[in-house]
C-alpha cells in the first residue's frame, strides 16, 4: 500500500470542479462556460479534436493559465496553493536519449525537483520511489535511461512522476498519443486502477474516445468551445453532440467502438469531420 | 615542467577543466553548445575594453559575458534561442573590433585570448579564476535540482513552478562565469571544446547524472593535463590539444553509445529468438 494514499474510509469527495472556466486567448474564446466535476477515484476522458481546447482547459485547472470568468476547485477549496494536489502529465513529453537519467532519477525529480540543492541520499525518498515505480509496474527499468525506453514504457514513469506527491487529481494531456495498441491499452487499465487503488481523481485528455470507453466513469466531451459532460451514454448521443457543434451530428456504435461524425455544414460555420474516429477499420 | 613558474598553470588549468567539465554538462543536455561558443568569441573584447582603461581583464571578460548572457536570455523569450545567440554575438564582435583599434594591444596578445596562454598566466588572474570557478560550481550545485528537471524537460519543469526562462538566464549567467575564468587560460576558442568534448563523452558511459558529471569534469582534467604535457614537451601550442582531445572524446562517446546501442539491439533479438524457439 502507497504511504499517504486514499483511505477508502473518507468519502468520495470532490476532487475536481469547474464551474463556468471561460478562456479568451488572443482575442479569440477558446473555452466558453465549461463546467462539470469530478470525484476521487473516478476515471474521466476529456475528449474533442485537434485545437478543440484540451490542453488551455488542463493548463487551466493546472493554474498555469488564468480564466477569464469562472473558478476551479480543487478537493473543495479554490486552487492556489496546491502545488502538490494536482498531477500532470504535459503533452508530448520528448525525453532526449543522449542524456544519462534512469527512470529512478526523473520519479526523484517529481518529489523534490523544484528543491534547490543536490538531492540527498534519504531512505524516504529512496523507498518512495521504488513504491511510485512499483505502483506504475515500471520497477523492471528503474535503472534504465528514461529516453531509450519504449513510449508505454515513458509514460509509466511519467505517471509515477506526477503521482510521487500525492495528488488528489491527475491530469493527462494525450497520454495515449503514439502509443501502439498494446501499450494503449495497458496505459489505459493502469490509470483506472490508481484511480480506484489511491482514490484520485484521474482526468485524461484524447482525441480519439474508443481506448478509453471499457475504463471511462464519465466523459467531458468539448467542441467549439463549449463542454458537455456526463456518462458516456448520456453525453455521447446525436441531440447532446450536435448541440455542441451546433451543426448535425450522427453518433453511430458499432460493436463496441463509437464514431462521431460531424460532417455537415450550418451557418457558415466549416465542416468538422473527426478523422481519429473515423478511422475504425484501420484499428483494433 | 613541474617548476615554480609553472605551478601557477597546474593550477589554474586544473580549476578551469574541472568547472568547464562540470557546467558543460548541463551545457551538453540543454543543447546549449551555441551559446557556449558565442558567449567566450563575444567576451573576448571585454579584455580590451578592460586594457582600455586600466583594469584586470578579468573584469572586462565578466563584464561583457555576463551582459551576453542576460542579451541572450532576454531576446530568446521572444524568439527563436539560436537567433537570439547569433544576434548577440553579431553585436559583441562589433563592439569588440571598435574597443580592439582603439586599444594597443599587439597581435600577439590577441591571439593569447583567442587560443588561450595557459603557460604563461599571470600571477595576478590565478586568484580571480580560482574565485570564479568556486562561484560557478556552487552555483550549479545551488541550481542542481530545478536546472536538472528543467533541462530534460521544460513542461515538467513548468508543473512544478519552475520558471523556464529563469533557469536559462541562471544557466547563461554561470556560463558567463566560466567563461570569464577560462578565456584566459583555454582562450575563447578552446573554452567551448572543453565544455562540450568531455561532458558529450561522459554521458555515453554512464546512465547516473552524478556520475557523468564527476565523469565529464575527470575526461576534462586528463584533457587539459596531457595537453600541457605533451605541449611543454613538444613545443606546440596547447590549444591545438585541447581541440584535438575534446573532439576525440566526443567521438569515443558517439562510438561507444553507437556499440552499446547495436549490441542492445542484438541482445534483445536474441531473447526473443529464444522466447520464441
Ligand atoms: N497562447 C495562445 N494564444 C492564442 N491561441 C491559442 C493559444 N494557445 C492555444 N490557442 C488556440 O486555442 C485552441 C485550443 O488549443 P488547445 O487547447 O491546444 O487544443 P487541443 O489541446 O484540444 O488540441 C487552438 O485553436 C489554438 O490555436
Ligand atoms: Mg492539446
Amino acid at each position: 500500500m502507497i504511504e499517504g494514499a486514499y483511505d477508502l474510509a473518507e468519502d468520495k469527495g470532490e476532487a475536481l470542479a469547474v464551474e463556468g472556466v471561460s478562456v479568451w486567448l488572443s482575442g479569440r474564446e477558446i473555452l466558453h462556460d465549461v463546467s462539470f466535476s469530478l470525484h476521487r477515484g473516478e476515471f474521466t476522458g476529456l475528449i474533442g479534436s485537434n485545437g478543440a481546447g484540451k490542453t488551455t482547459l488542463l493548463r487551466t485547472i493546472l493554474g498555469m493559465q488564468v480564466p477569464t470568468t469562472g473558478t476551479v476547485r480543487i478537493g473543495g477549496s479554490p486552487r492556489g496553493a496546491h502545488g502538490a494536489a494536482v498531477g500532470y502529465v504535459p503533452q508530448k513529453i520528448l525525453l532526449d536519449p543522449d542524456i544519462p537519467l534512469r527512470s529512478r532519477d526523473l520519479v526523484g525529480l517529481g518529489f523534490d525537483g523544484h528543491r534547490l540543492g543536490i538531492p540527498l541520499r534519504s531512505k524516504h525518498r529512496r523507498i518512495l520511489v521504488e513504491e511510485m515505480l512499483e505502483a506504475v509496474d515500471a520497477s523492471r527499468f528503474a535503472d534504465s535511461r528514461v529516453g531509450t525506453l519504449s513510449g508505454g514504457e515513458q509514460q509509466r514513469v511519467l505517471i509515477a512522476h506526477a503521482l510521487i506527491r500525492h495528488p488528489r487529481l491527475l491530469l493527462l494531456d494525450e497520454p495515449l498519443a503514439n502509443l501502439d495498441i498494446r501499450s494503449e491499452y495497458e496505459v489505459v487499465e493502469l490509470l483506472s486502477r490508481l484511480a480506484e487503488e489511491q482514490g484520485i481523481g484521474v482526468l485524461i485528455s484524447a482525441h480519439d474516445m474508443n481506448p478509453l470507453l471499457s475504463a471511462m466513469d464519465r466523459i467531458v466531451y468539448i467542441a467549439n468551445g463549449r463542454a458537455a459532460s456526463g456518462t458516456t451514454d448520456e453525453v455521447v448521443r446525436t441531440e447532446v453532440l450536435s448541440k455542441l457543434y451546433g451543426s448535425h451530428v450522427d453518433v453511430i456504435r458499432i460493436h463496441d467502438r463509437i464514431l462521431v461524425a460531424a460532417g455537415h455544414e450550418h451557418d457558415g460555420l466549416p465542416a468538422h469531420t473527426e478523422p481519429s474516429v473515423w478511422a475504425i477499420g484501420g484499428r483494433s | 615542467m613541474f617548476s615554480g613558474f609553472m605551478a601557477n598553470t597546474w593550477i589554474v588549468a586544473t580549476v578551469v577543466a574541472a568547472v568547464a567539465g562540470v557546467v558543460g554538462f548541463f551545457v551538453v543536455i540543454r543543447g546549449s553548445s551555441f551559446a557556449a561558443h558565442a558567449l567566450p568569441l563575444g567576451a573576448f573584447p571585454g579584455a580590451a575594453a578592460a586594457s582600455l582603461l586600466g583594469v584586470n581583464a578579468i573584469f572586462g571578460l565578466v563584464v561583457f559575458s555576463a551582459v551576453g548572457a542576460i542579451g541572450i536570455g532576454q531576446l530568446s523569450k521572444r524568439g527563436k534561442r539560436d537567433v537570439a545567440t547569433a544576434l548577440i554575438l553579431v553585436v559583441l564582435l562589433g563592439l569588440g573590433a571598435l574597443f580592439l583599434s582603439m586599444t594597443s594591444e599587439y597581435a600577439p596578445e590577441i591571439y593569447s585570448l583567442l587560443f588561450g596562454e595557459v603557460l604563461g598566466i599571470a600571477k595576478d588572474e590565478v586568484g580571480p579564476i580560482i574565485g570564479l570557478g568556486v562561484v560557478a560550481v556552487l552555483a550549479i550545485g545551488l541550481l542542481y535540482r530545478p536546472l536538472m528537471l528543467s533541462s530534460i524537460s521544460p513542461e515538467l519543469g513548468e508543473v512544478q513552478g519552475i520558471s523556464t526562462s529563469k533557469m536559462e538566464l541562471c544557466f547563461l549567467l554561470v556560463v558567463a562565469l566560466v567563461t570569464a575564468m577560462a578565456l584566459p587560460v583555454v582562450g575563447a576558442l578552446l573554452v567551448f571544446s572543453l565544455m562540450v568534448g568531455p561532458p558529450a563523452a561522459a554521458r555515453a558511459f554512464t546512465n547516473r547524472p552524478q556520475v557523468a558529471i564527476v565523469l565529464s569534469a575527470a575526461v576534462a582534467l586528463v584533457t587539459v593535463w596531457a595537453s600541457i604535457a605533451i605541449s611543454y614537451e613538444s613545443n606546440w601550442p596547447v590549444g591545438f590539444f585541447v581541440g584535438g582531445f575534446g573532439a576525440g572524446s566526443y567521438f569515443i562517446g558517439r562510438g561507444w553509445t553507437w556499440l552499446s546501442r547495436a549490441y542492445a539491439t542484438r541482445a534483445d533479438t536474441a531473447v526473443e529468438l529464444e522466447h520464441a524457439a
